[in-house]
């Protein structure tokens, strides 16, 4: 049984907003089955004493203090935006997401 | 069938009861962003207040804000709640350019802090309102939508955003939900949140203030039939003020009932605010059961706080407000609602410090909430931000006490220390303002004042006291204020052979 469904995969692509074609779904439906499978064997080694791993390193609680470093200027951070005016990123409206 | 709508929450409570919740987000008052260095201050240029990180650019890292991590933890333990022992913050995604990186994070199924209550008073009765969890997320940037014609996004063709905001620490309080408060469900959900603004506020560890958004709230309500379970609920958003919670669950339960009474279904959406009619408008209705994806942040190591280290923050705890307010009004001898007035304008700490130095609890409550709070009030500003310190108070009523000062002349003292004129015995001194309490001077302008008004000097000798009223007011005309009537009237009175 497939991993993930042609069904799944138009749903993720809508939701990231990616244009995604009949044939293309075929493909990557295909694609994006054969790596979760396999990442799925994974699952076949490890025991029921092994917690699921979210992070690679054992590590907790790593803290900055709550001090100011200088971070970009407004022309900086404008610098690589598409558009920009008034010294904001100008995007095109996002339609149906709020009202 | 025929149904009037219901007018009043008696008349939706003898038929339903209502079910509110509230989840407030209080965004913190921390030096810096929450997963990166920028600066917070409010009110800077557009995106001057920005890195690679709260940008979302690739390759950047982002650490969390150890100061954000304790005020949560402090908040969490002000209301009772667990501590997490192990927890971790998640991406929330969706597609909307408030945020530059398409998430925002959160924090989902492993809250910081969760199950605790607040206890709060609504007309003499004690609602404990259950805490779901605390937990710590960072807040979005500001977008402005334009082409259009209200800055709305109808109508926008394109929208611009500053990103200053984005990354700044916010705390989400979830309340459980609240049952069986029945008429009183709006002045418990204003109440909760009144309390929460003052444990928050006694923390130290935000503004709290509803107008400039660093407290906000949402209102879940939902109605039942009596036995039945609980309805649909809506969410309203919008709601920008202490009074404005209350009214939002009072029409919302309004609303409901009379689409209920009409054989209507509740739709689960979430509704708008609007402070002008004091209704609630539909807003976001499609909302394709939202799809966040929610994943551990595999950037941000799990938080695992130290016992010991929750121990130390549990003991930096100050009284809790209700606590002290009712300690507070105990020592200064003031009524409930006399109280309710010094802790609606502000005074409670300002009160505390000037009777610390010195003075009398119903002195200091005058000026504070009499002179000062009209002052503050014209000025728009905080009552601590009007220009006189605890201080500056006392020293005035030091002043009054010792007769130096009528209460006329002082109130002119308290303009000149709001002007940023000194202190009050610097003002006394350079305007020249004290009580002329040199008999000599006063017995001259008395014996000028009796001479010039003959027949109201008869009036008085005749036994008409009344009338010495008017040799009061052109003595103290003649002093410019500066005498103390009581001593001007004692003064004439005998004079006259009244007294
Ligand atoms: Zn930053």
């Amino acid at each position: 049984m497939a991993a993930i469904s042609r069904e799944e995969v138009a749903h993720l692509a809508r939701l990231a907003r990616l244009a995604v074609n009949e044939t293309e779904l075929d493909t990557f439906a295909g694609q994006l089955d054969v790596i979760l499978q396999a990442v799925a064997r994974v699952g076949e080694v490890a025991a029921a004493d092994i917690p699921p791993t979210s992070h690679s390193i054992p590590l907790t609680n790593i803290l900055r203090d709550d001090v100011v470093q200088p971070g970009l200027t407004q022309q900086e951070a404008l610098s690589g935006a598409p558009d920009a005016q008034d010294g904001r990123f100008r995007v095109p409206r996002i339609l149906d997401e709020e009202a | 069938m025929t149904t009037t709508a219901p007018a009043t929450v008696e008349e939706v409570v003898a038929r339903y009861e209502p079910v509110i919740g509230l989840e407030t987000h209080v965004e913190l008052g921390t030096r810096t962003k929450m997963f990166c260095s920028c600066p917070t201050e409010f009110g800077a240029e557009p995106n001057t207040q920005v890195c690679p990180v709260c940008l979302g650019l690739p390759g950047s890292l982002p650490v969390a804000n150890k100061a954000a991590i304790e005020a949560t933890i402090r908040i969490g333990l002000a209301l009772n709640c667990s501590i997490a022992a192990w927890c971790r913050f998640a991406r929330k995604n969706y597609f909307y350019p408030d945020m530059p990186k398409d998430f925002q994070i959160s924090q989902y199924d492993e809250p910081l802090c969760v199950d605790g209550y607040l206890d709060v008073e609504v007309e003499g009765k004690t609602v404990r309102v259950g805490i779901e969890r605390v937990h710590l997320e960072e807040d979005t940037g500001k977008t402005l939508h334009i082409g259009g014609a209200t800055g709305r996004i109808h109508g926008a063709t394109e929208s611009l955003v500053d990103y200053n905001r984005a990354g700044i620490p916010l705390v989400e309080i979830v309340t459980k939900p609240v049952a069986g408060a029945g008429t009183l469900a709006p002045e418990v959900a204003r109440a909760y949140v009144t309390e929460l603004r003052d444990i928050i506020r006694s923390l130290g560890v935000s503004d709290v203030r509803m107008e400039q958004g660093s407290l906000r709230c949402d209102v879940n309500t939902s109605l039942n039939r009596p036995g039945a379970e609980w309805g649909t609920r809506t969410e309203t958003k919008n709601v920008n003020s202490l009074r404005s919670v209350e009214r939002a669950v009072r029409s919302e339960m309004l609303r409901q009932a009379s689409v209920l009474d009409a054989g209507g279904r509740i739709t689960q959406e979430t509704r708008h605010f609007r402070e002008d009619t004091g209704d609630t408008r539909p807003g976001r209705s499609k909302e394709e059961a939202t799809d966040y994806r929610y994943f551990p942040d595999p950037d941000l190591v799990p938080l695992a706080p130290d016992p010991v280290w929750v121990e130390e923050l549990k003991a930096t705890l100050p009284e809790p407000p209700r606590v002290r307010r009712e300690r507070l009004r105990e020592q200064w001898g003031v009524s409930e609602h006399d109280m309710e007035s010094i802790v609606n304008a502000g005074a409670v700490e300002l009160i505390e410090a000037t009777v610390a130095a010195g003075t009398s609890p119903d002195a200091a409550r005058k000026w504070w909430l009499g002179e000062l709070a009209r002052r503050a009030n014209e000025a728009g500003v905080e009552l601590a931000e009007v220009g006189a310190t605890p201080a500056h108070v006392a020293e005035l009523a030091r002043l009054v006490d010792e007769g130096k000062l009528t209460d006329k002349l002082a109130r002119a003292v308290l303009e000149g220390v709001v002007a940023g004129e000194g202190s009050p015995a610097e003002i006394v001194a350079a305007r020249g303002l004290e009580v002329v309490s040199d008999t000599g001077a006063l017995t001259a302008a008395v014996g000028e004042a009796i001479a010039a008004n003959p027949d109201v000097a008869q009036k008085v000798r005749d036994g008409k006291v009344a009338a010495a009223g008017a040799l009061v007011g052109a003595v103290m005309k003649a002093t410019k204020g500066q005498a103390d009537a009581k001593t001007v009237r004692d003064l004439i009175l005998s004079r006259l052979g009244a007294a």
